[in-house]
């Protein structure tokens, strides 16, 4: 499980590119097999290495009610064992072929990936094609993991004051969709997930035409066909799977405001979040006007709207930032943070935010500071050509969020052609405090030890 | 389909000797100073990795935190650039530059477009030779410095980790957080600064990395640019300290959920003869990414925890190994009892062939997996040279490795390993530990 605090999809098995198609990225191959499985190869032999991933679409805002922490839950069970593999073997082997596995879970997805030496991708495929459709639990091993992912959420939520916020923040921001539950679940309701609980999950929604598989890595696009359609060629589609549709949020009528206290907060501070656009596939224009919106604002300390005013002008802020993550299949969140100079009340700190959110809608954008965002974000499509993981990822990700490949290459292209009028017109739309939530959260009286 | 899976495994296993695909050149400036060189043209940037050796540990007397403040600095105003105009130059260069202190080394990671590279190693320069330290900058990060510190203090994983070091190393730079305390921060002057620069950053301490879009020649002359200016000499490193702790457990009590464990013992320096042999046990024992006896036993099959890990954690002037753990306040007894246990099994039973075959195996299989991506290497190149490792480690590595026998291991258990002398740190509300120092 990871995450930043918004992602997620659309896509669904409906979704099929046809064929083999040349991207336009260098390097980039996708297809499809016959049963429905999206694949993308990247090329890249700068070392003898390769990323296989398999992502399927299906995350924890596709879970039953009642059932939250279950997609995070059956991703720990997919290391414990198939037909032909004991329980945790399937890593075992990773490890004696020096490699490293891990697996990880989000709203919008599960991916499993093996990093490995360029030679042993058949043996990787075999095993995730084995565990894609033969997985076998028994409850001498599910019992244990489910405490194990308990002592997850201790150590990630319930140890920290402010990830417990933040999972009430969520839960105010999304008044009937399913983004509004935690990813790892609820404590009461992991408390109650069973072994039948994963493997119907299990059935519902692992099959080829659910997933797609991205290799990354010094490896051609034949090869990689070739081993795919060998090991995940010959898994049956499943028919039952279809789109994804959960409920969506009604009209957001009325402002939403939350005051937590622990005595475990070392300073105060105040959040806002909005609901916000998502990229959605052939119109991801408005998110990424967004994107500008959240450097503009809160992208760096020195430079930034909220930090030059409040960090260097006024002095009122220790720290400010702005955080909005566009890759999800339904609405997202736009959110501003603001950390005090300890004197300073969070009332006074809202009414600083609120201004200088009123200048900027008053003042527009400073056409310097416009235009350097704009240079780093083509850069950094430069540094991201460095990692491997970091290039698969971006498929992987933009695929279960119901883009296409596509959409995912044009991405660089509309972020370059957003307009400081586009990203005035993204803030009018956004700032409405009615599809908003603003937290304080305070650290509360010492309790004596 | 096991058994095919197996031998697939051992066999390949037994071909896994694939090797780093780096070509490593040292690289000597016309003013002298060397640094490492993987020329990598294929993407257009450099990624620039630079270690002062020292780091916050040389802190003068009674100055806890001057070097992790300077630090925070660098980036704020240089030469004639105030710390808004630095930061826009950079953002303008799309080049990033961070920089972070630690006990033993400053650490400034940089990033670069081929196309601008000039600027912006003009830019680092001035950063590391002419940093303002102007009033209001000193101000500013100073409060973000004592906001970390009281975050620092609410943060269980932070209060173990400072809590053991203090029982360990007590009134040595390693004993202390090194961002100092709401009183020696409050107390630093701009001299105090300026000073912490002269002591940390100069020329008898620097290593360098380079992998990218970059030749020798361009290397050497950016060498000389960069570093030309700074002081011959730096402040004298610290004296070693000894390993403080005996065996026990401290309670540090802390209103939360979950209780987080740090554990440790004496171990042994890296430039010990017997490292390897103690690497790959601590790799069995307690090693990330690998099914170590202490997650099988801990998380595996009692469901204890989400992650444990026991490592050497050698410092250039100590000695240890550590550990982390965390589990629910009522299974916290538990939790330290398996841990004991492990340690006590390993002292009496050793490790098994098998065992280390395995471990062998993985450690010479990951090896090559490291190197891709030019920033991975550039800091994996660094690493080496502060390690006074040569430069052919990289192709005798997995050798050194190959070449441990059991009875090496058997060697290196006696040696080290010593159940007696293991103390845990618990920081939240365990239920049932008898507490004793």
């Amino acid at each position: 499980m990871f995450g930043p605090f918004f992602r997620a999809v659309i896509l669904s098995a409906a979704v099929v590119a046809p064929n083999l198609t040349q991207a336009a990225e260098e390097g980039v191959t996708t297809f499809s097999l016959e049963n429905g499985m999206d694949v993308v190869v990247i090329a890249d032999d700068r070392a003898p290495v390769v990323v296989h991933m398999v992502w399927y679409r299906v995350g924890a805002a596709d879970e039953a009610p009642g059932q939250s922490g279950i997609a995070h839950f059956l991703e720990h069970l997919l290391f414990k064992g198939t037909e032909s593999l004991a329980p945790g073997e399937f890593s075992d082997i990773v490890e004696q072929n020096g490699g490293s596995d891990n697996a990880f879970t989000s709203w919008d997805y599960t991916g499993y990936f093996q990093r490995v030496a360029a030679d042993r991708l058949d043996l990787m495929m075999k095993m995730e094609a084995d565990r894609m459709q033969n997985l076998v639990l028994t409850e001498d091993v599910v019992l244990p993991e489910r405490n194990v992912i308990l002592e997850e959420r201790n150590q990630r939520t319930d140890n920290s004051a402010g990830a417990l916020f933040n999972e009430q923040q969520r839960a105010a921001q999304y008044m009937n969709h399913p983004y509004g539950r935690p990813i790892i679940g609820w404590r009461h309701e992991m408390e109650t997930l069973s072994l039948q609980d994963a493997l119907d999950f299990y059935e519902l929604h692992y099959a080829p035409n659910n997933a797609i598989l991205v290799v990354a890595g010094d490896i051609t696009a034949d090869e990689v066909r070739a081993l795919a359609e060998t090991h995940y060629g010959p898994i049956e589609a499943n028919p039952a799977i279809v789109e994804r549709a959960r409920p969506s949020e009604p009209p957001q009528l009325a402002e939403r405001r939350l005051r937590y206290s622990d005595p475990r907060v070392s300073q105060d501070y105040l959040v806002r979040s909005y609901l916000a656009p998502e990229r959605d596939p052939g119109a991801q224009e408005k998110a990424a006007a967004l994107v500008y919106l959240a450097d503009l604002l809160g992208g760096s300390s020195a430079t930034s709207v909220m930090g030059q005013k409040l960090e260097f002008e006024s002095r009122n802020a220790v720290y400010t930032s702005a955080f909005y993550d566009g890759l999800a299949l339904d609405e997202t969140a736009f959110g501003l943070v603001v950390v005090p100079v300890p004197g300073r009340s969070l009332e006074e700190a809202e009414q600083d935010l609120d201004q200088v959110l009123a200048e900027f809608m008053a003042d527009g954008i400073d056409t310097d500071q416009f235009e350097r965002i704009q240079t780093q974000i083509k850069a950094g499509q430069i540094y991201a050509l460095d990692s491997l993981q970091g290039r698969a990822s971006r498929y992987g990700e933009g695929l279960t969020a119901g883009l296409t490949v596509e959409d995912v290459q044009a991405w660089p292209d509309v972020l370059q052609a957003v307009t400081p009028e586009d990203v005035m017109t993204a803030a009018a739309e956004l700032f409405d405090r009615d599809r908003s939530v603003t937290g304080f959260v305070t650290r509360a009286q010492e309790v004596t030890q | 389909m096991i058994r095919i899976f197996l031998i697939c495994a051992a066999v390949l296993g037994a071909t896994t000797s694939a090797r780093a695909a780096v070509d490593i050149q040292e690289v000597t400036s016309p003013g002298g100073i060397t640094a490492w060189l993987v020329n990598e043209p294929s993407i257009p940037f450099v990624a620039l990795e630079i270690r002062f050796s020292g780091g916050t540990s040389l802190d003068a007397p009674g100055k806890r935190g001057a070097v992790n403040l300077m630090a925070g600095l660098l980036e704020e105003g240089a030469a004639d650039l105030s710390a808004r105009e630095f930061a826009a130059k950079r953002e303008e260069l799309a080049a990033s530059i961070r920089y972070q202190a630690y006990d033993d080394a400053i650490s400034i990671s940089a990033k670069f477009l081929t196309d601008t590279s000039d600027e912006a190693v003009e830019l680092l320069r001035a950063s590391l030779v002419e940093p303002s330290f102007d009033d209001a900058s000193i101000e500013r990060v100073r409060a973000q410095v004592l906001s970390g510190i009281e975050s620092d203090a609410k943060d269980p994983e932070e209060i173990a980790a400072n809590t053991f070091d203090n029982l360990a190393f007590g009134d040595h730079p390693y004993g202390s957080n090194p961002s100092g305390t709401k009183e020696s921060v409050n107390a630093l002057t701009r001299d105090d600064l300026v000073d912490a620069h002269a002591r940390v950053l100069a020329r008898d301490r620097i290593y360098v990395a380079a992998v990218g879009d970059i030749s020798a020649e361009q290397l050497g002359a950016m060498l000389d640019q960069l570093f030309g200016e700074l002081p011959a000499e730096g402040a004298p490193f610290p004296k070693t300290v000894d390993f403080g702790l005996t065996g026990g457990i401290t309670v540090v009590p802390y209103d939360t959920p979950q209780s987080v464990v740090t554990f440790g013992q004496d171990g042994i320096a890296r430039d010990d003869p017997d490292f390897f042999q103690a690497y790959l046990l601590m790799q069995v024992l307690g090693g990330g990414g690998y099914k170590s006896r202490l997650m099988e036993e801990v998380r595996v099959k009692r469901g204890l925890t989400y992650g444990i890990a026991a490592y050497l954690a050698p410092k250039d002037f100590a000695n240890q190994l550590r550990g982390g753990v965390s589990t629910d306040n009522s299974r916290v007894a538990e939790t330290i009892d398996v841990i004991k246990t492990e340690w006590q099994k390993l002292a009496d039973d050793g490790l098994s062939a098998v065992e280390l075959e395995r471990v062998k195996t993985f450690l010479t299989g990951a090896y090559p997996l490291r190197f891709d991506g030019n920033a991975r290497i550039a800091s994996i190149l660094v690493g080496m040279q502060m390690e006074d490792l040569g430069l052919d480690y990289v192709n005798t590595r997995n050798a050194k490795v190959d070449a441990v026998t059991i009875e090496e291991i058997d060697a290196i258990i006696k040696r080290m390993i010593d159940p007696e002398g293991l103390h845990f740190v618990v920081v939240g509300q365990p239920e049932g530990l008898p507490a004793s120092n």
